[in-house]
Parts: structure tokens; C-alpha cells; sequence
């Protein structure tokens, strides 16, 4: 009882920091979508973070921990370390920059503005847009889970939120605080929201460990003597290939179109500074503790049924319950600091790409527009949280569409490079990479459903170009994910038919790379 | 020129650095007693990554932008 309340004291507290926002609003589309781009260096880096870490940052990397080992850690924590900095650096002050000048609010404005093109942007937008619902449906549905297993009973087995309430609850926070507070409220929450699960890792360590029978030490070396779980301490049961491939999917993350709109609405350039060097250690500070957690949760506590759930049975088993509700509170922050900013970002590019591009602004204003946004945002998580509701028991689609969502958006990244850095690209290759994307990520859904694992989808003689692996995910030869023909396909597509089509016209190009330009790169 | 091919560099050496092939099937030593080996080796190798960003902020900070916000 007392997780839950800690709990419901911590959303209650994020509906009214929603509500505070909304005082300080302003009635225009800036303000409400990008805070009138004020955000300082602290709460950006805040939230900019909070943007991009869910849930899977702290249950799934334990659950994945738990199945596969240590080497979860390499493959996704510390490639982003290296990737998604570097891409913040090049390409998120660029975005910032550009938005800044010509007043850009998401990137399909930018594309619209610099390609010179219409429903070529439309096209990204509905791609951008149906890759990224998927992505909020989970997390609703992640929401609901995560607190449905936090309020469980030991006893019953029975949870005192059920499934419904708990996706009802997120839905209903979320809802309230992008409604009411717009971008301003989001990172207001994300400074509470991100503060707490920095610290969840650390916090769990030290009091799991204190509350376990044997010494950390003693369960590695365990671990590491027994040749049926050594794999859990090495990188065994990740594939090289694998690993590898694994580097292009933090490409995604700048691509994300919550995470491009945080980048225009920071006050100064500056800002990304320390967002680009703490960006790396906060991730290692919740990745760390909770793929270790994960691998010792094998150790302690042997099989569990949902691996997913390793933490949590941890926290039950070795925490005291007031800690376990603020854990519990830790991992609902992550749930909902990236879900406020789908909802944001879905309704940013509605009202912005859509919207106001067709002519809704200049018929019914800009107050208007800002009320067709909480109109929308209001519509957009009532659908998400009947489909979270009806799809229950097809969570594992969502699950493969967000993975593979990640592929598609890392597949565009060469768009948004040749868009800032390469005068001669075109709009006609921006589409041709467009429709690559979204053809290949329709060809891999078919082939998903229509096959079954170890099939082989398309063999060049003696050579399996793309297969399904033992896991039933289609691979590409010798064991590469297929991030990599996707990311080389999209940037070719680019290449080729900039090319093969002609430029932008030369004003056009001035505008965005002459030499007095400030943001022409160096 | 020197500076630019400096930076390329220490970026494609951290590139290669992020798979420690050599860590794959190797627990020990137990860092602290406690961290396999190729745990320690990916967090030590996300100090590296802030230190990366820190040196690419001193060094090659597109500061032309800045001259647009005043």
C-alpha cells in the first residue's frame, strides 16, 4: 500500500506543476510548443535527457540483463554514450540555429523550408508520425503494467491498480500536464521526473545489496564458476555482428521528433554544452546499476517468471516498502518524462505540419491553433489509451513496431545530414529515402507475420541476404541487424537522386549556406 | 587542419574502442570484486565518451552559432 501511495503523491504532484505552467503560458503556438524557446542549460540538459529515456532504461535493461548478461550494457547504454552526444552536437545545435533564424517549430518545417517542397514534407511528417505512435501507445501501456506490478500484493497476487486504472492514470497525468502546461510544463516536470530516476540506480544498489544474504562479490564469482550462467558476466550470447549493427540505432534518437523540437526550444546555444558531456554519464548512471541489478536478480533470486519484472521483485524482496514506492516512482518518472513529450511532439507536428502548413492558422488564428493542440492532445491520448486497452494481449506487436521504429528513424538521419550539410541534396532524394524507409519497414512487417523463425527471405545464390533469426526478427546477412542495409539504403536513396534531379534553387541555398550564414558548417 | 584530423581521429578511436572484441568472453578480473570485466570496460568507456564531448566542446564548438543568439 504505502509504493502506491508514494506513488499517487508523486502524480498528483506533476498534475499541479501542469497546472502552475499553465499561469505562466502565453496564448501563441511558440509558447505553448517550445516555451517561447527559454529553456536554460540545466532544465534543457533535464529534459532533454528525460526526452529520451523510458521505462526500457531501467525495467528493460534489467530484463534484458537478466536474459542475456552484462553485454546488454555495451550494446545499447554505452553506443549511445558515444552516438546520441555526438549527434546533439552536430546536428542539435544546428536545428537550434535554424529554428532560432527562421523560426522553425519541428523538423518537417525545416525540410518544407529548405528542400523548397510541400507534400514531399507531408510525407516525412507521415511517416515521422506513424512511427512514433506505436512508441506512445507502449509507453501507455508500460505505464499501466509497471503499476498494475508495483501495487501487487505478495499475498493475492492481485494488483491494487489494475492494468486499466494504471494506463488510465498515466493517460490522465500526461493528458493534464501537456494540456495544461504545454512544453513549459513538460520539462518543469521533467526537472523532478529526471532528478528521481538518476538517482533510482544508485539508491537501488546500495539497498538491495545491503539486504541480500551474500556479498556482491560472492554473486559475480558465482556467477562466473558455473558454465550454465557464465554467460551472464560475458558478452557470450551477444553475436559480433550484432554488437556492431547495434551502433546505428542510436542514430534514431536526434531523429525522434520529440527530441529534434527540444532541441529548438533552448534559450541559448550554450546550452547543449553540458547536455553534450553530462549526456554520456547519465546514461551510464541509470544503465549501470540496473543492467548489474538485472544479472544479479539471476544470481539472487534465480527464474522468475517475466524477466521484465526483475527489478521489481528485487525491490520487494530486498527493499523497504516506503523506498520501494519511491523506487516504484523512479520508474513511472521514466515512463512518462518521454511519454509527455510524444503527446507534445504528435501534437506539435499536427498543429504545425498540418494544421497551420494547410491554412488552419490564417482562417482561425493563433490562440485557435493552440487550442486545436490541447484539442488534439485530449483526442490523441484517449485513442492510445483504447488501443493500450483493447490490444492488451498484442503488447508483443507494439513491442516489434517500436523496435523496428527505431531502425526507421536512425534509416532517416542521412536526410536530416544531407539537409544541414550538403548544399546539392534535394527534396526529390529527402523522398526517395522516405519512401525506402517506409517500404522497407511495411516489407519487414509482412515478412514478420508471414514467416517463421530460420526462414530465409531472400537468398543471392549460396548467400542468405535476409532471414528470419531464432528470435523471429528479420536479420540481414550474416547476423546484421537490419538497421544497417536501412541506414545504407536511405543514404543512397539521398544520394542518388539529389543527383540525379536539380538543386534548390540558388536563393534558397544562400539563405541556408552562404558564407554569412551563422550556422554554415565549418 | 591539424586540429580537425586530430578530432576525426580520436573520434573513429573511440568508435573502434566501443567493441573490445577482446571482452566478449572474458568475467575476470572482477573490478572492485564485483564488476565482470566487460562491464567495468563499457563504463569506463562512457566516462571516455564525457570526455570526448568535453574535448569536442573546448576545441571544436561551432561558436558561430553563438554569434547568432546576441
Amino acid at each position: 500500500m504505502i509504493p502506491i501511495i508514494v506513488i499517487l503523491v508523486y502524480l498528483v504532484m506533476i498534475a499541479v506543476i501542469g497546472s502552475v505552467a499553465l499561469k505562466k503560458s502565453k496564448e501563441n503556438t511558440e509558447d505553448f510548443f517550445l516555451a517561447s524557446r527559454s529553456i536554460g542549460p540545466l532544465v534543457f540538459f533535464l529534459s532533454i535527457f528525460a526526452t529520451n529515456m523510458t521505462a526500457f532504461a531501467i525495467l528493460g535493461s534489467s530484463g534484458q540483463a537478466y536474459r542475456q548478461g552484462i553485454g546488454i550494457y555495451g550494446l545499447m547504454a554505452s553506443s549511445s554514450c558515444f552516438v546520441i552526444p555526438l549527434t546533439i552536437f552536430f546536428i542539435g545545435t544546428r536545428l537550434w540555429a535554424l529554428g532560432k533564424k527562421f523560426g522553425h517549430q519541428t523538423q518537417v518545417a525545416f525540410f518544407r523550408d529548405r528542400w523548397e517542397c510541400n507534400h514531399i514534407g507531408t510525407a516525412i511528417f507521415a511517416l515521422s508520425a506513424a512511427m512514433l505512435v506505436p512508441y506512445m501507445i507502449i509507453s501507455i501501456m508500460g505505464g499501466g503494467t509497471v503499476l498494475a506490478d508495483i501495487s501487487t500484493a505478495p499475498e493475492t497476487h492481485q494488483p491494487l491498480i489494475p492494468y486499466a486504472w494504471g494506463c488510465g492514470i498515466v493517460a490522465v497525468v500526461v493528458t493534464l500536464n501537456v494540456f495544461l502546461g504545454g512544453m513549459r510544463g513538460t520539462v518543469w516536470v521533467n526537472i523532478v521526473q529526471t532528478v528521481l530516476f538518476l538517482c533510482f540506480g544508485a539508491v537501488a544498489v546500495a539497498v538491495i545489496s545491503h539486504g541480500l544474504p551474500l556479498s556482491l562479490s560472492e554473486y559475480m564469482h558465482k556467477l562466473a564458476a558455473d558454465p550454465k550462467t557464465r554467460y551472464l558476466v560475458t558478452r557470450e550470447k551477444i553475436p559480433p555482428q550484432v554488437f556492431w549493427s547495434y551502433t546505428l540505432i542510436p542514430l534514431s534518437s536526434i531523429m525522434f521528433p520529440h527530441m529534434a523540437i527540444m532541441c529548438f526550444s533552448a534559450r541559448r546555444v550554450t546550452a547543449f554544452k553540458q547536455t553534450v558531456v553530462a549526456y554520456p554519464l547519465a546514461i551510464m548512471a541509470i544503465w549501470l546499476p540496473c543492467v548489474f541489478l538485472g544479472v544479479l536478480g539471476f544470481a539472487a533470486l534465480g527464474k522468475v517468471g517475466d524477466p521484465d519484472g526483475v527489478l521489481l521483485h528485487m525491490l520487494g524482496a530486498y527493499a523497504p516498502a516506503w523506498l520501494a514506492g519511491i523506487l516504484g516512482a523512479g520508474i513511472i518518472s521514466a515512463v512518462m518524462g518521454s511519454d509527455t513529450h510524444q503527446v507534445l511532439a504528435l501534437s506539435t507536428m499536427f498543429t504545425r505540419d498540418i494544421f497551420a502548413h494547410y491554412g488552419g492558422r490564417e482562417r482561425f488564428g493563433e490562440s485557435r491553433s493552440v487550442h486545436f493542440a490541447r484539442g488534439f492532445i485530449v483526442v490523441v491520448t484517449v485513442i492510445a489509451y483504447s488501443v493500450a486497452l483493447a490490444l492488451k494481449e498484442k503488447q508483443g506487436i507494439f513491442e516489434i513496431a517500436v523496435r523496428y521504429a527505431f531502425s526507421g528513424f536512425a534509416a532517416m538521419s542521412p536526410v536530416m545530414v544531407a539537409a544541414l550539410f550538403w548544399k546539392r541534396s534535394t527534396k526529390w532524394g529527402a523522398l526517395a529515402a522516405t519512401v525506402f524507409v517506409a517500404g522497407f519497414l511495411v516489407w519487414i512487417a509482412l515478412m514478420q507475420t508471414g514467416h517463421k523463425p530460420g526462414d530465409v527471405l531472400w537468398q543471392a545464390g549460396d548467400v542468405k541476404v535476409f532471414f528470419l533469426n531464432p528470435r523471429g526478427d528479420v536479420a540481414f546477412w550474416n547476423g546484421f541487424m537490419t538497421v544497417l542495409p536501412m541506414v545504407v539504403g536511405s543514404a543512397v536513396c539521398v544520394l542518388l537522386f539529389s543527383l540525379i534531379t536539380p538543386p534548390p534553387s540558388q536563393a534558397t541555398i544562400a539563405r541556408y549556406f552562404s558564407t554569412t550564414s551563422p550556422y554554415v558548417p565549418h | 587542419m591539424t586540429k580537425r584530423l586530430l578530432l576525426f581521429l580520436l573520434i573513429a578511436a573511440m568508435y573502434v574502442a566501443h567493441q573490445d572484441s577482446w571482452d566478449r568472453l572474458r568475467a575476470e578480473p572482477m573490478i572492485f570484486g564485483f564488476l565482470p570485466a566487460g562491464l567495468a570496460y563499457h563504463a569506463a568507456y562512457s566516462i571516455a565518451a564525457a570526455a570526448m564531448m568535453a574535448i569536442l566542446v573546448a576545441t571544436a564548438w561551432p561558436k558561430h552559432l553563438e554569434e547568432q543568439q546576441k
